[in-house]
């Protein structure tokens, strides 16, 4: 190495050193600790003692862990491609021509805006089953509708619309992509006789597809990962534990139970699971994604 | 059709937002009437030309075209529900200082770290960038036990501290977005100054940070608006109510009244939510500008 180079090095080193130091406290170290925790038996309190694989043998045998984890993939595959799909039509209806696009971007976007805890205390309102305001305005059209969150049938759906409300963030992404697509691009293909549909199947989602993928794989992480709507409106997992989700149950294994090395191994599992849908959801979507440039 | 369609979503967005705020200014007992009632109102009795109230219970003892409904929100509930939180100002005032602090954090270390990525050429420097995007993929549960573990072994539990050292530690994230934008601004700007013999921290400092001003209030918005937002960080390191951030107190508030006083349940949801969307009004376009970055450049 020259001098200049080793100047540079220490230069880039000493700019970088904020990184490094929370990569080692906060990522290396806390990884290393999590796959040592998870085959120990540890409750804060005493040292971890090595327990082998038994934390992840107890996760076999938990029909708890398999409620939470059934839960958890329930929730993430309704409410995913939901969102993904709701969130697409509009901002294509948004892209279009229309008076006060403006001002329909932000009321769409605004509920993703409200803060998760107060939120979750307006749709605890709203899902009431006596005076909640969705079961009055389900009895305008003459149907009765359920205890929301206090049947164990309901509480999932009841979540999965939440998320609904709040995918003006996916909505958003996506305009911004969508104002990138060239002009010229639906021209020519109006020229050619091309239909809306056409355009939208051939054009739209082809010139957008790598924000499409972005928002999958988002979404992915974060609806496996769902708690604080889940943890404040239906507490320990709601009747029957209908929706006690994979990391509410974590937490809890964590901090009520005090199981931390049980905590640390179902962690692990739910990245493993995140690690393969993702590389699913990779291969299957990778032949469709077109790269400007490629 | 298009348009009727785009109005009907739009409805659906916003009255949960109106509902929160219309049962915030009603009384308790038009919380629970049937049907709902979305403008809250006082009672009057006609007499003589004079109106005076009545309360509402004592609505069957007066004939029914003496009675007059008058537009009457409840602004006192706002102060109700702050009294009935007894904590509220408090959370605000930690609510506060975690984000000042979290915002300085974020935006100091992940510049700093963001021009060691992209602005100075040092062996290795792609490799490690790499490592770091990396990291993003780690999911917070897997790290939560051990880094809970740390700050226990620092005694920090039941402390603010857990909730905005960190942030002095340049998140991957962060990072990554200023460091996309740091590769847009010309190279001949800062060679001109190195060649004048300006060290590499003017260079940063003077002329870079000043041309990112956009992407560092993106950052800086952002960062806020998770501070304010966080639920899981409070609910996992704060023990004591004295330290409880807004989001953690609202929680606590409805765990301890929910279910019954859903007027105040909903004034305290709206001054939890409104400085946000505030916020978001006074910023949209650097906002909006953000959230397509994260996007495209992801």
């Amino acid at each position: 190495m020259t001098r200049g180079e080793k100047r540079n090095l220490g230069i880039g080193l000493a700019f970088i050193s904020p990184w490094i130091i929370g990569f080692l406290a906060f990522t290396v170290f806390p990884v290393c600790a999590s796959i040592f925790y998870s085959f120990c038996d540890y409750d804060v309190l005493s040292k971890p003692v090595w327990v082998g694989t038994l934390n992840y043998r107890d996760m076999v045998t938990d029909t708890v862990f398999w409620q939470s984890l059934y839960n958890t993939l329930y929730y993430a595959f309704l409410s995913l491609p939901f969102c993904l799909i709701i969130a697409l039509l509009i901002a294509v209806m948004l892209n279009q021509e229309v008076k006060g696009r403006s001002i329909f971007r932000t009321v769409y976007f605004l509920p993703s805006l409200v803060p998760v805890v107060a939120s979750s205390m307006v749709w605890l309102w709203i899902l009431n089953g006596n005076f909640g305001l969705l079961n009055h305005a389900l009895e305008l059209i003459h149907i009765k509708g359920p205890q929301w969150l206090a049947d164990e049938k309901w509480t999932k759906p009841s979540l999965i619309l939440m998320a609904m409300w709040g995918c003006g963030n996916t909505m958003v992404i996506y305009l911004a992509a969508l104002q990138d697509v060239p002009r010229s691009l639906y021209e020519s293909a109006e020229i050619d006789g091309a239909n809306p549909w056409v355009k939208f199947r051939h054009i739209t989602v082809p010139m957008i597809s790598p924000v499409i993928y972005f928002n999958l794989i988002m979404g992915i992480i974060g609806s496996l990962q769902v708690f604080a709507q889940a943890y404040i409106m239906l507490g320990g997992g709601g009747p029957n534990r209908s929706a006690l989700f994979y990391t509410v149950y974590l937490y809890q294994n964590a901090f009520d139970y005090q199981q931390m090395g049980y905590a640390c191994a179902m962690a692990w599992v739910l990245f493993v699971i995140i690690l393969g849908l993702t590389w699913l959801a990779t291969r299957t979507t990778r032949r469709h994604i077109y790269y400007e440039g490629e | 059709m298009l348009y009727l369609l785009l109005v009907l979503g739009a409805v659906t967005c916003l009255v949960p937002l109106l509902w929160m705020i219309s049962t915030g200014l009603k009384p308790i007992e038009q919380t629970m009437s049937l049907p709902p009632t979305w403008i809250p109102y006082r009672l009057y009795v006609e007499k003589n030309g004079t109106l005076t109230e009545i309360p509402q219970a004592d609505i069957d003892k007066y004939p029914a075209d003496k009675i007059v409904k008058k537009f009457a929100p409840r602004w006192e509930n706002f102060a109700g529900a702050i009294r009935a939180m007894r904590i509220f100002w408090t959370c605000l005032r930690n609510t506060l200082v975690l984000c000042v602090l979290t915002v300085i954090g974020t935006v100091a270390s992940s510049s700093l770290a963001a021009y060691g990525f992209a602005r100075v050429d040092w062996r290795g420097r792609d490799k490690v960038f790499m490592v770091c995007l990396a990291t993003m993929m780690i999911p917070f549960p897997v790290v939560m036990v051990p880094v809970y573990c740390l700050f226990r072994w620092l005694g920090w539990i039941g402390t603010l501290k857990p909730l905005w050292v960190g942030s002095f530690f340049a998140g991957a994230f962060n990072v990554f977005l200023l460091r996309q934008f740091f590769l847009t601004i010309p190279k001949d700007l800062a060679e001109a100054a190195r060649i004048d013999g300006c060290s590499e921290f003017r260079i940063f400092w003077q002329i870079i940070l000043p041309l990112c001003r956009p992407a560092l209030m993106v950052v800086a918005l952002f960062q806020f608006m998770y501070t304010w937002n966080d639920f899981l960080g409070p609910l996992i390191y704060l023990t004591k109510q004295e330290d409880y951030t807004l989001a953690l107190g609202l929680q606590f508030f409805q765990s301890e009244h929910g279910g019954t006083e859903w007027h105040y349940l909903m004034a305290a949801s709206t001054l939890v939510a409104l400085p946000i969307i505030i916020l978001f009004f006074f910023t949209q376009k650097t906002f909006i500008e953000g959230i397509s970055m994260t996007g495209i450049k992801g």
